[in-house]
């Protein structure tokens, strides 16, 4: 790959990401303007259409943005390390995973942060990590393959059984511990503000950046483990680094948005058939088109039914379902 | 004498618990290209993955160069010693160019792009390999011996001096067969490469190494040059087949024998 033609790739997704944060926030079931929203002869506090803008509706679409980011960035990863291309945080169980970490710290009431980081966020990741490494383990056969159909299996499976512990655990909580762990499973965006978004922006900053820096070494990972090893990989090392960091920022944004699904299916590969499988460019641009992907949806989300909101998880697994079943068609005519 | 590069000493290697290499002791000496023969699962692959570092053995040591490999960096080795697989599936939509560009990741540091240089080694590698009339097209739509043939271009721009190759033509016809090998006896006298290739055809193993090593249950039965192995005992016993040999221009060709 030359660098020129890596800048303009990137470039045009992120002219697409800079116009849907500029188009979807004048988006909404009460109309603003924007005139009005940054006049200054209205006291801030009076001035409506500011408070819906700056208030209401960026944080969340920043927090969508973040979301949709690190799925798809997640879901790449977990593609390339399985050599599977149907792999991603919901079909691997690692979302759910990841929702019965949070559920069991929102039952326990663990409201409070260790050096920084919530500790729902902590359960949250260590819950993603948990299931991920079991469905490697479960799954890679002596020659290090992960065959599709056991793959598949292994991450229904995984689905079923954190979602029947999750049910437990909500069976035995209380009303109010109820009404968010339900609130909270079914995946939004709405409850935010910019505390939020700033909290967890470091996690899934830094955990992209990890994972660009050991990119090439996935690439070659995604090729085979054996030839991988023979170009000079440090294949274990490697494969640790990347289910860690893509597990953390799942566990991240899961923690924060509940488990919003196929987002990490869809992105990665959409922007795989514009820029092609090599993850240095495939990170990036995963990036910028699922921040953009997710904020569309969530615009959806909050209009469809206005004035009723829709959580947005139903719009993704709406378009993820049929994609889904659209990849293991082509997949069995190969 | 030339001297040796790589030397293994008492190596042993079980998956589990069943062996599957047992005290095996080998010299490689520069330029040499051995072919490493012996019936399924005695041991072949296995001896060139440890040979590759791919896999660590459970005993015995490893030199390269007379110093220990597990020693060695890892992407150092991968500068020196390369290693094809046998067939290579590839689930995501990489180009030719694509993964002739990866054998340049042993001199790659993180975040960086390949350079000129990078480009124009790959470049000179697919030309010998003849691969590069297919450099933008997707690996996965390409035949079988064209992909072998960009995996050993892959290889070359590792720049190594010694390659590593398992089966590199069980899956092809007659004329891709002979078309590897000529390629990699090219590489073998004109660029002085070492080459050690795991292989099945005893005749086409004879006509083009120098060299060969017998296995037989992970031990080396016999090594030398063809005439030294390809003996109608040791093949019977190995092989658990009755064979004929013929002599022709110098080579010996193997036959099974079979009789109604």
């Amino acid at each position: 790959m030359n660098s020129r033609s890596y800048v303009m790739t990137l470039s045009l997704f992120f002219l697409l990401f800079i116009i849907t944060l500029g188009v979807t926030p004048l988006i909404g079931s009460s109309k603003i303007s924007l005139a009005r929203a940054f006049s200054d002869s209205l006291d801030i506090s009076k001035n409506v259409d500011a408070n819906i803008l700056f208030q209401v509706r960026l944080p969340r679409i920043l927090l969508g943005a973040l979301t949709g980011a690190a799925l798809s960035v997640a879901g790449a990863i977990f593609q390339a390390l399985l050599r599977n291309d149907l792999a991603a945080p919901f079909t691997l169980g690692v979302s759910s995973g990841a929702a019965l970490g949070a559920v069991i710290a929102i039952a326990l009431s663990l409201n409070f942060s260790l050096l920084g980081i919530p500790v729902v966020s902590l359960f949250s990741f260590l819950g993603a990590l948990g299931a991920i490494l079991l469905v490697f383990s479960l799954v890679r056969t002596r020659h290090g393959e992960f065959p599709t159909g056991v793959l598949l299996l292994a991450g229904v499976t995984a689905n079923f059984f954190f979602a029947a512990m999750v049910m437990f655990i909500h069976y035995l909580s209380d009303f109010s511990q109820s009404f968010r762990i339900i609130r909270w499973l079914m995946g939004g965006l709405d409850i935010t503000d910019y505390k939020t978004v700033l909290s967890i922006s470091p996690m899934v900053f830094l955990g992209i950046f990890i994972l660009m820096f050991v990119s090439r070494d996935l690439n070659l990972i995604s090729t085979g483990v054996h030839s991988a090893s023979s170009r000079g990989v440090n294949v274990s090392k490697i494969q640790k680094i990347g289910f860690i960091t893509a597990s953390l920022i799942t566990g991240t944004v899961v923690a924060t948005c509940g488990p919003i699904g196929f987002v990490g299916l869809i992105v990665p590969h959409t922007v795989r058939l514009f820029v092609g499988p090599d993850l240095r460019i495939l990170i990036p641009a995963s990036m910028l088109f699922g921040a953009s992907f997710l904020v569309a949806c969530d615009t959806l989300a909050r209009t469809i039914l206005a004035p009723t909101e829709i959580p947005v998880g139903i719009i993704t697994a709406m378009i993820g379902g049929p994609f889904f079943v659209w990849l293991l068609k082509r997949k069995k005519q190969a | 004498m030339t001297p040796e590069l790589m030397k293994l000493e008492n190596i042993s290697f079980a998956y589990e618990t069943s062996p599957v290499l047992e005290n095996l002791s080998v010299a490689i000496q520069e330029q040499d290209f051995i072919g490493l023969i012996g019936p399924n699962g005695s041991g072949k692959s296995t001896l060139l993955k440890i040979m590759g570092g791919i896999l660590e053995s459970d005993s015995g040591s490893i030199q390269f160069k007379e110093s220990p490999i597990s020693k060695i960096n890892k992407k150092l080795f991968a500068q020196s010693v390369s290693w094809i697989p046998q067939d290579h599936p590839m689930v995501f939509p990489f180009k030719v160019s694509e993964i002739v560009l990866m054998g340049r990741h042993p001199y790659l540091s993180p975040l960086s792009f390949e350079s000129s240089e990078d480009f124009e080694i790959s470049r000179r590698a697919m030309e010998t390999t003849m691969t590069s009339q297919f450099a933008d097209r997707y690996f996965n739509e390409i035949s079988g011996g064209e992909k072998q043939r960009v995996m050993i271009a892959s290889a070359l721009a590792q720049n190594p001096e010694m390659m590593l190759l398992d089966e590199p033509t069980a899956a092809l016809d007659l004329k891709y067969q002979v078309q590897i090998l000529k390629i990699l006896k090219d590489l073998n006298t004109a660029h002085k490469m070492t080459l050690i290739l795991a292989m099945h055809d005893l005749n086409l193993a004879s006509k083009f190494c120098n060299r060969l090593i017998l296995l037989d249950a992970g031990k080396i039965v016999r090594d030398g040059s063809p005439q030294q192995v390809l003996e109608k005992d040791i093949l019977e016993q190995v092989y658990d087949v009755e064979v004929d040999l013929d002599y022709k221009d110098g080579s010996i060709r193997v036959h099974p024998a079979i009789r109604n």
